[in-house]
């Protein structure tokens, strides 16, 4: 299922959980990708893990720094993606540095191959992305997805949406990720958000813990994304598929 | 065409520099980019730094000619005395230009970064001397080496916040800065130390680090045969560098640090040894796995122990422009030695691999040779006389 379809299809609030690969096992992703899928999950995103995670915070510091011990490398996450059977859309989130290392067109090739439907960058800029970079992208059917947040202004937010080919991902907080400080605050960015009818459809991150974070990000945009609350539910699991099962029961339970 | 050295308006010297930073730093680094020629190169602003650089720091710093060194090397040394500005480096020029223009951008709160923790006294003393809120991160590997500059920074009102994340040195108290500015983009600005980060910060910084060879070149009236300063980042080797960089005629040369040996995993020479990556939101030369993983630099010097390098650097470095090379903690413990005994000079352990490489260098009776004594070596005092 393309990106494309998965929005244009979506019945309920879109589901999608962050987690890092290489975490807590080295081996854990194909594990951790059909629980998600069982669970009735709606889209992944799978973190390559870097040394310098900018935008993040202490939890998924700590899961990429783990990640790295444990022995991951890019060459290893592909692996471990051609060998999973899950048909879930699957978007890759990480920062430019490794990307670079491995090889722009290298790493397209290797994400089409695999199945990816997006690449999310958070520090590789639009205007470089474009200059040097989107015909690659395009080359291979890869979407870029851009973040905005309650300090984008109006005018970058319309330019942003003009230069999504999938989704806008909306930062709920001028924060790093995994701070809990609730959704409240968010209210009147997310109203504007929805006021200007933007072309693409949002999804809404960071800060997200819980049921009611997850509901409140459905009233505003098409879904939640979810990652250190997820990767602190999993980070001493002994039963993976029952731990998975448990926690997306906990946003979404099943009637 | 003509080399250019010097920044172009995308915010890139050649392939290195840039602003690789997330959306969330977007406006702060957006306002920073639109204004800071503006401001800084106004009038009233210049007025203001120059008047504070003379009677606060005390600048001109002098130019001495160090007799008995130049007659131990066979030729003409001076030393540009950075190490006597207020505070006892050149990191001052930097945090009181930028200290001004955050007054400008009506901010009130400064974050800062520091290695040996020059910077953050710097930066804790323009605070006090402008009344501003003032939050340093310092690796906590750090915090424990350079514990006199801690106190004089909890001394000057200054809170400190511990890194122990990473490396819990200079890498991933720059990561935290960062992560603070993202959570506080309104109120704060984030005084960077060195010639690295995110366009227009390596400009910026320069620029207010070029006093330095502004300054060499009233002071001394032919060109020098050769400037010589040490690496980590770069600032002050870009300051005692700015402008010298289109004369041809003098030889720049830039030391890093070797730490144990650039054969061995113990060092922090970046450009000996490293690749073309993003560190810190630009495109520079950065020490990193085949991944792309940072890898974490060693050096005695905590002022050197970096695993990037300031991307003006790294386009001087291709361009071949200024000679790269670098020294161990041996040969620049050596050199402090060897100065404070000649010259009654005590040196910064990072300024100390500057005038170690006087021992690797060809010397011709002819040649007049500036070392940049960035910084003095009160804080290294410990590290410096263990094996007295």
């Amino acid at each position: 299922m393309t990106l494309q379809e998965l929005f244009n299809n979506k019945k309920e609030a879109l589901l999608n959980i962050y987690f890092t690969a290489g975490f807590p096992k080295l081996n854990s992703m194909p594990q951790i990708l059909s629980a998600l899928e069982e669970a009735g999950v709606d889209m992944v995103e799978i973190g390559m893990p870097y040394s310098d995670p900018l935008s993040d915070g202490p939890t998924i510091q700590e899961s990429s720094a783990i990640a790295i011990k444990n022995g991951i490398t890019t060459d290893l996450i592909f692996q471990q993606l051609e060998k999973s059977t899950s048909k879930i859309p699957k978007i890759m989130m990480g920062y430019f540095n490794a990307v670079f290392q491995y090889g722009i067109e290298k790493f397209c090739e290797k994400c089409k191959k695999a199945g990816i439907a997006g690449v999310i960058l958070p520090d590789l800029p639009i205007n470089i992305y474009q200059e040097k970079y989107q015909a690659i992208f395009e080359q291979y059917g890869l979407s870029i997805i851009f973040l905005v947040t309650p300090e984008t202004s109006e005018e970058r937010i319309r330019y942003i949406d003009k230069c999504s080919t999938s989704f806008i991902y909306a930062v709920s907080s001028s924060s790093t990720t995994g701070k809990e400080t609730g959704m409240q605050a968010a209210k009147e960015y997310l109203n504007q958000l929805k006021k200007m009818n933007l072309n693409k459809p949002l999804m809404l991150g960071f800060n997200i813990s819980k049921k009611e974070d997850f509901d409140f990000a459905a009233t505003y945009t098409s879904g939640g994304i979810i990652g250190s609350a997820f990767i602190k539910h999993i980070k001493n699991s002994q039963n993976l598929p029952q731990d998975i099962k448990s926690f997306v029961q906990s946003i979404r339970p099943k009637n | 065409m003509k080399q250019t050295y010097q920044v172009n308006k995308n915010g890139f010297y050649g392939e290195y520099g840039g602003a690789f930073i997330p959306e969330m730093l977007y406006p702060n680094i957006k306002e920073l980019q639109e204004s800071y020629i503006a401001i800084t190169a106004s009038q009233e602003f210049q007025k203001e730094l120059k008047q504070l650089l003379h009677d606060y720091v005390g600048r001109p710093t002098p130019l001495y000619f160090a007799k008995r060194l130049s007659e131990h090397y066979g030729a003409a040394i001076y030393l540009k005395r950075e190490d006597l500005c207020h505070t006892g480096a050149h990191k001052i020029n930097n945090a009181l230009g930028q200290i001004l223009l955050a007054k400008k951008l009506n901010k009130t709160r400064i974050i800062a970064e520091t290695g040996a923790g020059q910077h953050g006294v710097a930066t804790a003393t323009a605070c006090a001397l402008m009344g501003m809120q003032c939050f340093v991160y310092m690796g906590a590997k750090d915090i424990k080496r350079q514990a006199p500059n801690v106190a004089r920074m909890k001394m000057l009102g200054a809170e400190i916040i511990p890194v122990n994340s990473g490396s819990k040195t200079l890498k991933d108290a720059t990561n935290e800065a960062i992560r603070d500015w993202i959570n506080n983009p309104k109120n704060t600005h984030y005084i960077i130390g060195s010639v690295v980060g995110p366009h227009p910060y390596p400009d910026m910084v320069a620029r207010f680090q070029s006093v330095i060879s502004e300054e060499i070149k009233k002071q001394l009236n032919e060109n020098p045969t050769h400037i010589i300063a040490c690496i980590g980042g770069g600032s002050n080797a870009i300051g005692a560098f700015y402008h010298y960089l289109y004369n041809e005629n003098v030889q720049l040369i830039g030391v890093e640090a070797a730490g144990k040996g650039i054969d061995t995993t113990d060092t922090a020479a970046t450009l000996a040894l490293g690749k073309q990556g993003v560190l810190h939101a630009c495109m520079t030369t950065l020490l990193q796995t085949a991944d792309g993983q940072v890898v974490e630099p060693y050096s005695i010097s905590a002022g050197l122990d970096y695993p990037g390098i300031g991307p003006q650097h790294a386009h001087l470095h291709k361009t071949e422009r200024v000679k790269y090379d670098n020294v161990t903690d041996k040969e620049a413990l050596d050199a402090a030695h060897f100065l404070s005994k000649t010259e009654g000079i005590i040196p910064a352990l990072e300024s100390a691999h500057a005038l170690a490489y006087l021992d690797k260098m060809q010397i011709e009776p002819t040649d007049k040779i500036i070392i940049n004594l960035s910084g003095r070596g009160d804080k290294d005092l410990e590290t410096l006389t263990k094996n007295l």
